[in-house]
Order: C-alpha cells, then sequence, then structure tokens
C-alpha cells in the first residue's frame, strides 16, 4: 500500500495526470481479402494512473491492436498516443523500459525451466540481484509454482504458463502493466487464481494496469471499464455507470414445468423487436427488454411464465451497446448468423421432443485411453439419448478432445466399450462415422474454396453425388444463410463457424459433435450459433458439444465435467449445479467447487506419493 | 537516454545464456551441428572422389607374345588399374556392359608383328557414361602403355630408337599429387560453414515469432542489435568447433597440407562463418515462419556455396551472367581465399581483400538483420 504513495506522493493518485492519451486514434491492415480494413476507427480515451482499468469487447473489437500500439509495437495510421508521457510511436523504446506488458500468448521460453524464464526476465529488466530473491519468491508463491523451479515450461499445464507468463511480466513492478486477455482459454480456476494475483498485486505495489478481457465477470472487478466493438469505443465509466443505463430493463423467468429453459430463451432471443438478449442461466432465463419497449408488452413472449426483475449486471449493459451497435452498423441485417427467420417458424410448429425414454444412440463403458504411461481419459462411461444436447466441460487437458475423438472414431479407445448410433466403434467405424457430424475445433475449410465447392466436396466425402448433393448442397445454403460465390478464405470468423457446421450437416447425420464452436467468436454470434443448436436438436439431431464457456452448459440438456481425465459429474445442469453445493449457484462455481473438492479429495487420498512428487 | 547504454552487458549476458541453453537443449541443432559436418567430412573425404584407383580394366590378347605380357605387367604395376585377363572380345564387351570393367585393352592379333616395327596399335574402349572418369582412365591406360614401350626402346629392343620421339613429363603444382581430395577438403571447410551457419540460425528467429517469444521480449528493455548478437555467440562456438574438425581432419586422415598462416585460415573463416549465421538470421527474421525460413536458407546459401562459389565447376569458363551471381555469393570469395590458403600459402593481399569483402557482408547482414526484429509487429 505504501509503494503507491512512493511512486506518485501522497494524495497523488487521485490527481495523477493520464497515463495513456489516445487521440483519433486509427490503425488499418490489409484484410484477408486484399482489401483495407481499419481496427481502430479514431479512438479516443484516457487512463488513468494507479487504477485498474479495463478495455472490453468481442473478438475483432480492436483490444489487441490498441494493447500492441500502447506497448511501441504497432505505428498508428492516424491520431496520436502518448503513454507515460512519451509519444507511443517516436519514443517507443523509453515506454517499452518502463512498461510490462502480456501479450495473450504469452511468450515463454519452453525448453527454459521456470526459474530460468524469471531470470532472464529479470536480468532484461534489470532488476537488481538483492530484490530478486524476496521477489521471486513471493511470485513463486503467489502463483503456486514454488516446487516446479526447475521444470521446463514446455511441461506446464495452460494455466500454470499463463501463471508463470503473468510472473515474468511482474519481475519488477512497472509505471504501467498491460495484461491483454489474460484469461483466454483458461480454465475457471486458473482463471479465479490469476485475478487473485492481480489483485494482490495492485493492493500492495498500487500498480497501474491496463486488462482487455472478454469476460464481463472480470470486467465489473476494475475501476473504470471501456466498451470496444468492431474499432470503436461505444462507451466508458465505472461499472456502476454503464450498469445504470439497464436500470430497470432486466428481468428472470423461470419456464413452465417440464418446459426446458432453452425453449423460453429461443421464443424470447428471437423477439428481435422487444427483447436485447436472453440466455439461460441456473434453469431460469435471463432477459433484457428493449428500453423502448413497454414493460407490459411481453405477455405473449412469456405465456404464463412468471418474470420478475432482477438486478442488473455489467454483462447486460455491454449486451445492450453491442446490440445497438450492431444495428447501428447494419439497419436491416441484424442476423449475426443461424436460421433466425425460419426458425421461428420451426419453433411454433413445435418439433419432436426428445425422446427421454429411447435407448441410448451414444453408449460408453469404462472407456480408457493412455498415451505411453500417461492416462488421457480414465475408466469414464457415460450415455447420450437421441435428441439430447450433451455437453463436455472441463479445464485444459482434462481429456475432453480425446474423449472426443475416441467419440467420433478418430482415435482408438486403449479399453473399454464404445457404441455409436448403434454400432460398436472398436468394430465398425467407418459405418459409425457415416452416421455422425463432426466440426472440428480449427474448422476444416479449404481457403482458397467458394463456399459452395467446400460444400461440395464435403458433400462428395461423405458419399453424396449428383441430384442428392446439389439438393444438400442448396438446402444448407439457404438453411444457413450462405453466399455460395464467397471466398471462405475470407469469410468473417462467425460466417466460417456457420460455414463448419453447415459441411457436417449436409449428410444428414443423426449425430453432430462441435468441438469448441464457440471458442473466439463474439457473444451475438454465439447467441445465434446457440439458437441454431437447439433449433436443431428439437429436429432430433443429438448433439455433442465441448465448451469452455461455463455459461454455455445452461444450454444442454445434460452435461459432463471431466478432470485430469476423469468424470467427475455427470447430470443436467441443475443436477450438477446442486452437487456442487451451496457454492454452485451459476455453472462457473459449480464447476470450480465440484473440480476443487475432487482434486482436495485426491490429494488427501495420495498425500503421501504427492509430497514426494 | 539514460538507459540507452547501461545494462547492455547485463542484457546481453542474460540473452547468451539463454541462447545457449536453448541450442544445447534442442538435439536436433547438436545433430545438424556437429554430426552432420562430420558426414559431411567422411563422405567427401573417402566417399566423393573423381580420382581413379584400382579400376578393373580387361584385357585381351589375340596372339600372346613377350610383348604382350609385358604390356599387361606394365598395367599391372599401376596403382590405378587392376587388370584381369579374358579370352575373347566378345566377353570383355560382356563385362564392359555389366559395369564389372571400366574399360578393355585389346592388343590384336598383329600386335607382336606391328610392335616391332614400331607401328603397334592398341585398341582402348572405355565406358564413357562417366567422362571424367573414362577420361582420366584413358590417360592412365595410354600413359603405362606406351612407358611399357619406351622402356623396350631404352633397352633396344623394340625397333627404331626414341629418336624425334617427344615424352611429355607432367607436373602438377600445388596439388602434387592431382589428388580431388586435396581440391575437395579445403571446399568443404566453406560448405560446413554455410551449412551450420545459414540453415541452424534460420531457425532461430522464425522460431521466436511462431512461438510468440518475441513480442513479450520486445516489451523489455532489450535493443534489436542485442538480439541479434546473442542469437550469434552460441552458433560461432559451434561453427568454430567444426572447423577444428575440418582443419584436424584435412590434415590428419586425409594428408591434406594447410600450407598457408593458420592465422589467416582461422580469421577468414571466421569472418565468413559470421556471414553465414547474419545470412540465415537475416532470412529467418524476413520470413518469420521456420519451413520458409529453413527452404530459402538452403536454397540461398548451400545451393550457391556447392554450384557457383567454384567448388564443383570453374568459375572462369562460365558465361558472364554466371558469374556475376558467382561473385555476389560470399561463399565464391572463401571458396578461392580458402583454396589458396590450403594449397598454395598465404597471399597476404589476397587475406585482406577477401576479408574486407566478408566484413562488408557482414555489417550490411547486420543492419537488414536488425531491421527484421526491430520491435515492431506490423
Amino acid at each position: 500500500m505504501s509503494r503507491a504513495v512512493d511512486i506518485y506522493g501522497t494524495g497523488e493518485v487521485e490527481r495523477a495526470p493520464p497515463i495513456i492519451v489516445a487521440r483519433d486514434l486509427v490503425k488499418r491492415f490489409e484484410g484477408p481479402d486484399g482489401a483495407p480494413f481499419d481496427a481502430l476507427k479514431g479512438v479516443s480515451f484516457e487512463v488513468a494512473a494507479g487504477r485498474l482499468t479495463a478495455l472490453v469487447g468481442p473478438d475483432g473489437a480492436g483490444k489487441t491492436t490498441l494493447m500492441r500500439m500502447i506497448a511501441g509495437l504497432l505505428r498508428a495510421d492516424g491520431g496520436a498516443l502518448q503513454v507515460l508521457g512519451h509519444d507511443a510511436a517516436q519514443d517507443a523504446q523509453e515506454i517499452q523500459s518502463r512498461i510490462s506488458y502480456m501479450p495473450q500468448r504469452f511468450g515463454l521460453y519452453e525448453d527454459l525451466s521456470i526459474q530460468e524464464n524469471l531470470d532472464l526476465y529479470a536480468d532484461l529488466h534489470g532488476v537488481p540481484a538483492h530484490v530478486r530473491g524476496d521477489r521471486f519468491a513471493r511470485l513463486l508463491e503467489m502463483t503456486d509454482l514454488a516446487r516446479f523451479t526447475a521444470r521446463p515450461a514446455g511441461n506446464l499445464s495452460g494455466g500454470m504458463k499463463q501463471k508463470l507468463g503473468l510472473a515474468c511480466t511482474l519481475v519488477r513492478v512497472p509505471d504501467l502493466l498491460l495484461l491483454d486477455e489474460p484469461s483466454v482459454g483458461v480454465d475457471p480456476l486458473s482463471r479465479r487464481d490469476l485475478w487473485e494475483i492481480i489483485e494482490q498485486m495492485i493492493a500492495e505495489e498500487g500498480l497501474s494496469v491496463l486488462v482487455s478481457t472478454a469476460y464481463m465477470d472480470e470486467a465489473a472487478r476494475c475501476e473504470r471499464v471501456h466498451v470496444f466493438n468492431k474499432g470503436e469505443q461505444l462507451a466508458e465509466g465505472t461499472p456502476g455507470e454503464l450498469r445504470a443505463q439497464v436500470t430497470g430493463l432486466t428481468y428472470v423467468a423461470a419456464p413452465r414445468e417440464g418446459e426446458p429453459a432453452r425453449d423460453l430463451q429461443a421464443r424470447l432471443i428471437d423477439a428481435r423487436d422487444r427483447i436485447v438478449d436472453a440466455v439461460p442461466s441456473g434453469g431460469k432465463v435471463h432477459f433484457i427488454r428493449r428500453p423502448e419497449c413497454a414493460a407490459d408488452s411481453l405477455g405473449d413472449l412469456l405465456v404464463g411464465c412468471e418474470a420478475r426483475a432482477r438486478e442488473e449486471e455489467l454483462e447486460d449493459a455491454f449486451m445492450l451497446l453491442l446490440r445497438a451497435h450492431e444495428e447501428e452498423e447494419e439497419p436491416t441485417a441484424s442476423d449475426q448468423g443461424g436460421p433466425d427467420q425460419d426458425g421461428e417458424a420451426a419453433l411454433s410448429s413445435g418439433g419432436p421432443e426428445p425422446d427421454q425414454d429411447g435407448a441410448p444412440i451414444i453408449v460408453v463403458r469404462d472407456l480408457v485411453r493412455r498415451f505411453g504411461d500417461f492416462t488421457a481419459v480414465a475408466s469414464t462411461s457415460f450415455d447420450v439419448r437421441p435428441g439430447e444436447i450433451f455437453g463436455l466441460l472441463g479445464p485444459n487437458g482434462a481429456g475432453k478432445t480425446t474423449t472426443f475423438h475416441m467419440l467420433c472414431g478418430l482415435l482408438p479407445a486403449t479399453s473399454g466399450h464404445l457404441e455409436v448410433a448403434g454400432v460398436n466403434l472398436r468394430q465398425a467405424r467407418a459405418t459409425a462415422r457415416r452416421r455422425i457430424g463432426y466440426v472440428a475445433q480449427k474448422f476444416s475449410l479449404y481457403a482458397n474454396l467458394s463456399v459452395r465447392e467446400n460444400l461440395e466436396f464435403f458433400g462428395g466425402a461423405y458419399g453424396l453425388r449428383g441430384r442428392t448433393l446439389r439438393a444438400r448442397v442448396r438446402a444448407i445454403e439457404t438453411r444457413f444463410d450462405l453466399d455460395p460465390q464467397a471466398q471462405s478464405g475470407n469469410l468473417p470468423h462467425g460466417y466460417k463457424q456457420r460455414l463448419a457446421m453447415a459441411a457436417g450437416l449436409l449428410h444428414e447425420p443423426r449425430i453432430l459433435f462441435l468441438d469448441e464452436p464457440t471458442s473466439g467468436i463474439d457473444p451475438l454470434a454465439r447467441r445465434a450459433f446457440w439458437r441454431t443448436i437447439t433449433q436443431l436438436s428439437q429436429e432430433g439431431v443429438t448433439i455433442i458439444v465441448t465448451t469452455h464457456f461455463m455459461e454455455e452448459a445452461e444450454y444442454c440438456d445434460r452435461i459432463a465435467i471431466q478432470d485430469a481425465g476423469r468424470l467427475l459429474a455427470l447430470g443436467t445442469p441443475r443436477e450438477v449445479r446442486e452437487e456442487a453445493g451451496p457454492r454452485g449457484q451459476d455453472m462457473n462455481s459449480a464447476f470450480i467447487a465440484i473440480v476443487e473438492n475432487a482434486r482436495a479429495h485426491e490429494r488427501t487420498r495420495a498425500a503421501a506419493p504427492e509430497s514426494v512428487a | 537516454m539514460s538507459a540507452t547504454g547501461s545494462g547492455f552487458v547485463q542484457r546481453l549476458t542474460a540473452l547468451v545464456r539463454k541462447e545457449m541453453r536453448q541450442m544445447v537443449r534442442d538435439r536436433s541443432n547438436l545433430l545438424v551441428g556437429f554430426l552432420l559436418p562430420l558426414a559431411l567430412i567422411l563422405l567427401f573425404g573417402y566417399g566423393l572422389s573423381f580420382d581413379v584407383r584400382n579400376a578393373p580394366v580387361a584385357v585381351v590378347i589375340d596372339t600372346p607374345s613377350v610383348a604382350a605380357r609385358e604390356v599387361v605387367s606394365g598395367l599391372e604395376g599401376s596403382r590405378y588399374l587392376a587388370p584381369r585377363r579374358v579370352t575373347t572380345m566378345a566377353e570383355a564387351e560382356h563385362l564392359l556392359g555389366d559395369g564389372r570393367v571400366d574399360a578393355i585393352v585389346h592388343l590384336p592379333v598383329d600386335f607382336a608383328r606391328r610392335y616391332a616395327a614400331s607401328r603397334a596399335r592398341v585398341q582402348i574402349v572405355l565406358n564413357g557414361i562417366d567422362s571424367v572418369t573414362a577420361s582420366t582412365l584413358e590417360a592412365y591406360l595410354s600413359g603405362s602403355i606406351s612407358k611399357t614401350l619406351e622402356h623396350r626402346v631404352d633397352r633396344g629392343e623394340g625397333g627404331l630408337s626414341g629418336a624425334g620421339q617427344v615424352e611429355i613429363v607432367q607436373r602438377f603444382w600445388f596439388n602434387e599429387t592431382s589428388n580431388s581430395t586435396w581440391y575437395l577438403v579445403p571446399g568443404l571447410v566453406v560448405l560446413i560453414m554455410t551449412l551450420v551457419g545459414a540453415f541452424l540460425t534460420s531457425l532461430l528467429v522464425a522460431r521466436e515469432w511462431e512461438r510468440g517469444t518475441l513480442e513479450s521480449l520486445f516489451v523489455t528493455p532489450v535493443r534489436p542489435l542485442e538480439i541479434v548478437l546473442a542469437k550469434l555467440a552460441p552458433y560461432i562456438l559451434v561453427g568454430l568447433v567444426d572447423l577444428a574438425m575440418c582443419l584436424v581432419a584435412a590434415r590428419v586422415l586425409f594428408d591434406v597440407p594447410i600450407r598457408g598462416s593458420l592465422l589467416a585460415v582461422l580469421v577468414s573463416s571466421t569472418m565468413y562463418l559470421i556471414v553465414s549465421l547474419l545470412l540465415g538470421l537475416w532470412i529467418s527474421g524476413a520470413t518469420r515462419n521456420q519451413f520458409a525460413a529453413s527452404q530459402v536458407a538452403l536454397l540461398t546459401s548451400f545451393m550457391p556455396a556447392m554450384m557457383l562459389s567454384g567448388f564443383v565447376f570453374d568459375l572462369r569458363n562460365v558465361p558472364i551472367g554466371v558469374e556475376i551471381a558467382a561473385q555476389i555469393v560470399p561463399a565464391t570469395h572463401f571458396m578461392t581465399l580458402i583454396k589458396t590458403l590450403f594449397l598454395a600459402g598465404t597471399d597476404w593481399a589476397m587475406v585482406a581483400r577477401s576479408c574486407t569483402i566478408l566484413g562488408a557482408y557482414a555489417l550490411l547482414l547486420t543492419l537488414l538483420t536488425r531491421r527484421t526484429v526491430r520491435k515492431r509487429l506490423d
């Protein structure tokens, strides 16, 4: 606490001059189609010293570009940028010598040990030897890495790498700390740990921090928030000021008995003229009413469901801003994707309810997969019923992808029983594969083929030909609202995701596998994606999906939580939340509670070997 | 400003230590850095050679005679030839066709008679597929046969006296035994320096771009030049070890003389090593992609060093365009120098000229490489 005083002088913290001043900042890149595209479209803002400031926005908002410009790594194409009193274009080195910067993918040297990585950055920043001992000890303790100092950074888990990256940026007390999405792709546990470290350092050293994030709960912890979208700043203020914009517009509605929350959510989110946003949460639906729409005009949407006012959150304000901005940009084409127009028709006609009593379409019994000594998946059993949406959740390295690969017949199991669509995968992998559709995390599309060429190729690969193929391709293009002539490589990310899903559905599979389908796409596109998924499910397609967005588990009928290869929880989202006990209010905290309980259990059981290791 | 000068040594030391550790921990580095040069030395020293030694030759004698026997024993006396008697020409042709002999020496029916009249004719049939070997072999055969005849003349046994005949006494300078190992091994030094330099370093900067480590490194007080210098240091060490390996192998295994000053050899080799390390670093930084960088490095450094530097083809006989291209390749300047230093001796003027050219290249490449790590992402 005294550090803040040392740096800025008593009482100077509040009146300190801004440390970042941006005026009409423009940055232009060449887009994938060769045309110039503005990553930043004339942005002006200030960041005050001694504060925790957040830059929030979906992917493609320009957060990383802005961070890199502040770090002196990119030059502006217009406007002016001052950091710590230096011009970012002229005195980049002066800035770089005074700040610490953690890029989205922190460049750890994977063949160096934890200690060697720390030493390197301490040497480069010129940290005096007498300060190092204490500082390293503290950083290692906070990051819980003290036990592994000799381990090469390449052998750490994703969360540990991220913590080490943070430790490397904190080897000295910088005049400004830049954190570019420090928690992206990190599991909820490591995410929580990272934020504890950041907040502790701010409290103890009075750091000035600028952090970019796509998570609203993280932004809510900051003193000041700047909201960005598509290269523009939409709003700025304290979290409280931003929340005030949605005061009185936020509700929570409980679905009727027996109705899945996601059906009510689908009905609400389709009513674009009245509803800004709706998401399933804790078995209920959180939604935001449009400000211009009267509070009592929602009766036909709710059809008997009770809607109560709910305290507004930063996320609500963010969604309102985003939706308004999207509509401003393209007033008519408000669709971020998905078969929304037909969606309503399909919904009202009422698709067949999933046959809850039907025989399981996927049976997994005692599934094991080992890679050498390492057990990636340990004795896992679960069923998936036809028409279900089944979610696989877990931290990085939990065994999700391995399980997934075995289910799709891409990887043989070491032992256990595996049945997909009535076919034993150990014997007839090819037959099983014909009945499933698979959308890989990195969409397997040919960038230099057009949308139609891609679809025709994948259709052919699944054995469709001639008239059938052409008819299916046309049908799927219409359904997913795809432009057949567009070149796949030039499509925006959300659009590519739609095309990848379309390709996976060409042969009308009974089961669709989606591996991390929503990573890297913005919240509006994610809503549209889930809208498509719920609709497919109503048509009887069974969906298996992995995700690291815990709140997306609420869209699923049932979920499985994996950690370190073991299945920790299995059931409906509500059952899983209840299993987590009082801490499991939302999916995120339920997940943390379950994984922590299991790890604590494991530790007490294997206390002796653990301490040796 | 204040931070510019201070800390240079500390940062450079830290970076060099890091590069050293990374180099030692990456097995593929050691493989390319030490085992590949060793393999090249052995391959070029023992396997690759333009010399003919113990070449199998079929000898067909239609009518046995004293003269014919003397010719055969003349052939047998040569360490370059391994004659074997066959009875018919057809059989000899068969052996040649199978590649079991490289040449046929045919002494026709009237050999002894014509020989007495000093008008002897000998048919030599050569496998012309490998023209270099064939012409060498031809020279050996005709040399051996004419020597036998001369001996007879000297003894006064055969026909006319030696009057009017001219004997050509060959004398190769610098490579007295006309041994191609002598000629290949100095070239090998160039090839290995090129390979270690450009190929190993071509991965270094690109790897840091690919793994995103440069972005973190950039936002520290580190200067671009320090990054470049730190990457050079460990590989200079590897290159010098390889140079030592080459020199020892040249001396001990292949008996190649090193007639020039050892100091000149070391200085010029180090200069060339630095040039080729920098070339690799520059390619690496410019491509920012390990695969592309290694391909480009192979094509722009190793291939020209092999084809254009005068290692294989004599540059005096090439068209002007190729000549210009060859002069641009740094390896050409070092190749000429190192061959002279090995086989002829020290020509200090030449050392100075070549080292100046190499120094200019080193400076240019340092500036270019520094630009590729100039702490900007756009």
